[in-house]
């Protein structure tokens, strides 16, 4: 009789919480570690949520995986940095529509040592060329995540074919951008970091910015909401009024706000003409 | 010398962030003991009788389900994780219930890491005390379910040993609610969560103190459960 | 409830019981009546244990039949055995009687009053709440001992109930053993003790090697055994 009184409130705990999952004031918004791991959410959720009522549950992956979880149903709307990766989403059918949201730069993290002799410059294809021809250690994100896909594009551009040239020097460690830094802090390596994970990054040892202020190092965010018509799940007029607010006058002025030591990590630039 | 007086520094307002009962320090440890705790009860409400049954009922192929389930007992977290989160994924065959990315989804993924530790141990245990007590329950005319009963709470002292085992590893893991869960901040995020995401973002200090807090949460928890027993031996020996 | 039908004569008719290609008891045919204490004796390895066993129930012979009062199947509800190293539950002394008392259907509302009824009788009262792992060996006996009473049983078997205890609890033990014959109990016992078989017993059966070698009344079997096996037993020779 006890077990069994047991086992129906165990049974009425989950559900409560499981409803409490599928509340109409709630989205869940899968986006990548860099925007994470740079404080931005922790400043204009807040904001969003004291103008809507909606809470924004963000879960964090890379680029990559965000997609993938979106494809599934498992999130409302989607904000990574990867645009090529992004086009195909919204081809296969998953997305409705993609915005621009904001930009932030990619900045070449090195060794104070500087083994490949770059110095302090903004030429990114110059300072990848080196770093291959010298062999100086790199670390490179190797999670398909919007970082590395940079990274990857920037390496063609430079000319290298990081495929053949890769060898121990170039260590793949399928991790986030703070892993990466802190590997990349403890073996004093280069790696490629967006500007705004790399601020707030405390754990810095030897590592300064090598190579910044590239246009080609200009990387770029989008917002897309999951295709109700693929999931009937999807939370869609929350979700789009989340994406509304992220391009409005009000969510790109909260965007540019945030600051990091009077640094502003992220600039603004939705398109403000949308029939 | 100075880099060691930073380091310090940052350490010790990291401490006072910890000790000053911070709202959202509170919460996180509030959701992981709930979590690994409700795992834990729902795999000793399991896990108990099944083990007892398995010690008490002989059947053929029982030793590949013994080995089996002792296997179990190190189930790589991150590989439970990964199966219950394509279960409960909107496009998985549980996705109705809309439960991924919940606290609830959390409790039934550690709920699986933990079943094979109480079940294998209470196998064990109940076997070992069915060798010593089968005559003298036999003669008394004790039933199967009697049986059962009798031998689950005379041997209650190793299974508190066995459900200090599973809380434990459901305290201690983080790969099975990084997936399932998230790391939502405010409502998935866990203690061993948020240890592995202030590490990524190089708040080492932070991370560490955390670290320190876990540790001890579990070590309460055994020594209350030490206290228990303690003073229950006394009183029934 | 009590059973309509009584487990007595216990009879065995040509058993015989084995492990493998041993012979652990050898053709026995007896029959144990009601009355008086009955006592199995015979040197050690001469099958007392198993014979204890096979009255019980808890094992089944591998030829021959064993059969309680007639029947061939009866519920062990009417009997009850003494292990020689009795195992105590971990509670207390008081919650082993009560055990025994729920286990034989006895109702929850009387279980206290029989539990402190059961103990005083073996003399266990002031030690109700200890532990009963933290007994001494005499008083686990007698706390076993009240446990089998709680049954209420028509035959209570004990299997070598005081060779580990010094002789006042040897005593106390014998004295509860005989209130109990006294009140109707039909007892059999296994002993080495010849002293105990002197003390106790009205009829004794003795065992060599799996045979009954000599079935006889207490008094003759002590002073004019009449077997060799037997004679050499009672002058304290070791019998092989």
């Amino acid at each position: 009789m006890l077990i069994r009184r047991m086992f129906s409130a165990l049974a009425v705990l989950l559900m409560l919480a499981g409803a409490a999952a599928a509340q109409d004031q709630s989205i869940v918004v899968a986006s990548t570690t860099s925007t994470q791991d740079s404080g931005l959410f922790d400043h204009i959720l807040p904001l969003f949520k004291e103008k809507t009522g909606i809470d924004v549950k963000v879960v964090a992956q890379g680029t990559g995986q965000a997609l993938d979880t979106a494809r599934r149903g498992d999130a409302d709307v989607v904000f990574v940095h990867a645009k090529d990766q992004e086009e195909k989403f919204l081809q296969e059918g998953f997305g409705v529509e993609r915005f621009d949201v904001m930009y932030n730069d990619f900045v070449l993290i090195g060794p104070k040592s500087d083994p490949a002799g770059i110095g302090k410059g903004d030429d990114i294809a110059a300072a990848l060329v080196a770093i291959a021809t010298k062999k100086a250690p790199f670390v490179s994100r190797g999670d398909k995540s919007g970082t590395h896909s940079a990274e990857l594009k920037l390496w063609d551009v430079a000319g290298v074919d990081i495929e053949t040239a890769k060898g121990p020097w170039y260590k793949e460690i399928g991790q986030g951008m703070g892993a990466a830094l802190n590997t990349a802090s403890a073996m004093d390596a280069y790696v490629l970091s967006d500007r705004g994970t790399w601020l707030s990054f405390k754990n810095r040892g030897n590592l300064d910015i090598a190579v910044e202020g590239d246009k080609r190092l200009f990387n770029q965010y989008g917002v897309m909401l999951v295709n109700p018509e693929k999931h009937p799940s999807v939370n869609a007029e929350a979700g789009q009024r989340f994406i509304d607010w992220l391009i409005s006058p009000e969510g790109q002025k909260a965007i540019g706000d945030y600051k990091i030591d009077g640094q502003q990590l992220f600039f603004p630039n939705a398109s403000q003409d949308r029939s | 010398m100075c880099k060691g007086v930073a380091a310090m520094s940052e350490t010790l307002s990291a401490w006072q962030l910890i000790t000053s009962g911070d709202a959202t320090l509170f919460s996180i440890v509030r959701l992981s003991l709930a979590v690994s705790l409700t795992a834990s009860a729902i795999a000793v409400i399991v896990g108990l009788p099944l083990g007892a049954l398995l010690a008490l009922t002989r059947f053929p192929g029982r030793w590949v389900i013994i080995v089996i389930l002792n296997g179990f007992m190190g189930l790589p977290p991150v590989v439970v994780g990964l199966t219950v989160y394509l279960l409960l994924s909107r496009s998985g065959p549980l996705g109705e219930l809309g439960l991924l990315f919940t606290p609830s989804a959390m409790v039934i993924a550690q709920s699986l890491l933990v079943l094979p530790i109480i079940a294998a141990l209470t196998r064990q245990t109940i076997e070992d005390l069915w060798l010593e007590y089968r005559e003298e329950l036999t003669a008394i005319g004790v039933g199967p379910i009697g049986r059962i009963a009798t031998l689950l709470w005379d041997g209650r002292f190793s299974l508190v040993t066995a459900l200090l085992a599973g809380f434990g590893r459901a305290a201690a893991e983080v790969g099975t609610v990084m997936i399932v869960g998230g790391n939502i901040d405010g409502f998935t995020r866990t203690m061993t969560t948020t240890i592995a995401l202030e590490t990524s973002k190089g708040n080492l200090p932070l991370a560490m103190g955390l670290g320190v807090i876990l540790i001890a949460l579990i070590l309460m928890v055994n020594a209350a459960a030490w206290g228990v027993r303690f003073w229950s031996e006394r009183r029934a020996g | 409830m009590r059973a309509a039908s009584s487990d007595l004569p216990l009879v065995f008719d040509d058993v015989s019981l084995m492990a493998g290609d041993t012979i652990i008891l050898d053709r026995i045919s007896l029959a144990i009546t009601p009355g008086a204490p009955t006592l199995i004796v015979g040197p050690n390895g001469s099958g007392k244990t198993s014979l204890l066993r096979l009255c019980m129930g808890l094992a089944a012979p591998s030829k021959g039949t064993v059969s309680w009062g007639g029947r061939t199947h009866s519920p062990g509800t009417r009997r009850a055995i003494l292990f020689q190293k009795p195992v105590m539950l971990r509670r207390s002394a008081a919650a082993n009687v009560a055990y025994g008392l729920a286990q034989a259907g006895c109702p929850r509302s009387l279980r206290a009053r029989r539990t402190e009824e059961l103990l005083d009788r073996v003399g266990l009262l002031p030690l109700a709440s200890r532990p009963a792992r933290r007994l001494s060996g005499g008083e686990q006996q007698r706390l076993a001992l009240a446990r089998a009473l709680a049954r209420d049983p028509e035959i209570l078997l004990l299997d070598e109930p005081t060779a580990s205890l010094d002789p006042s609890a040897t005593r106390f033990v014998e004295e509860i053993i005989l209130a109990a014959a006294q009140s109707g109990t039909k007892i059999v016992m296994s002993s080495h003790d010849l002293g105990q078989v002197r003390r106790l017993a009205r009829d004794v059966f003795f065992l060599v090697r799996g045979r009954v070698c000599e079935h006889a009344d207490a008094a003759r079997f002590l002073d004019h055994p009449s077997t060799p096996e037997a004679a050499a037993f009672v002058r304290g020779e070791l019998v092989l």
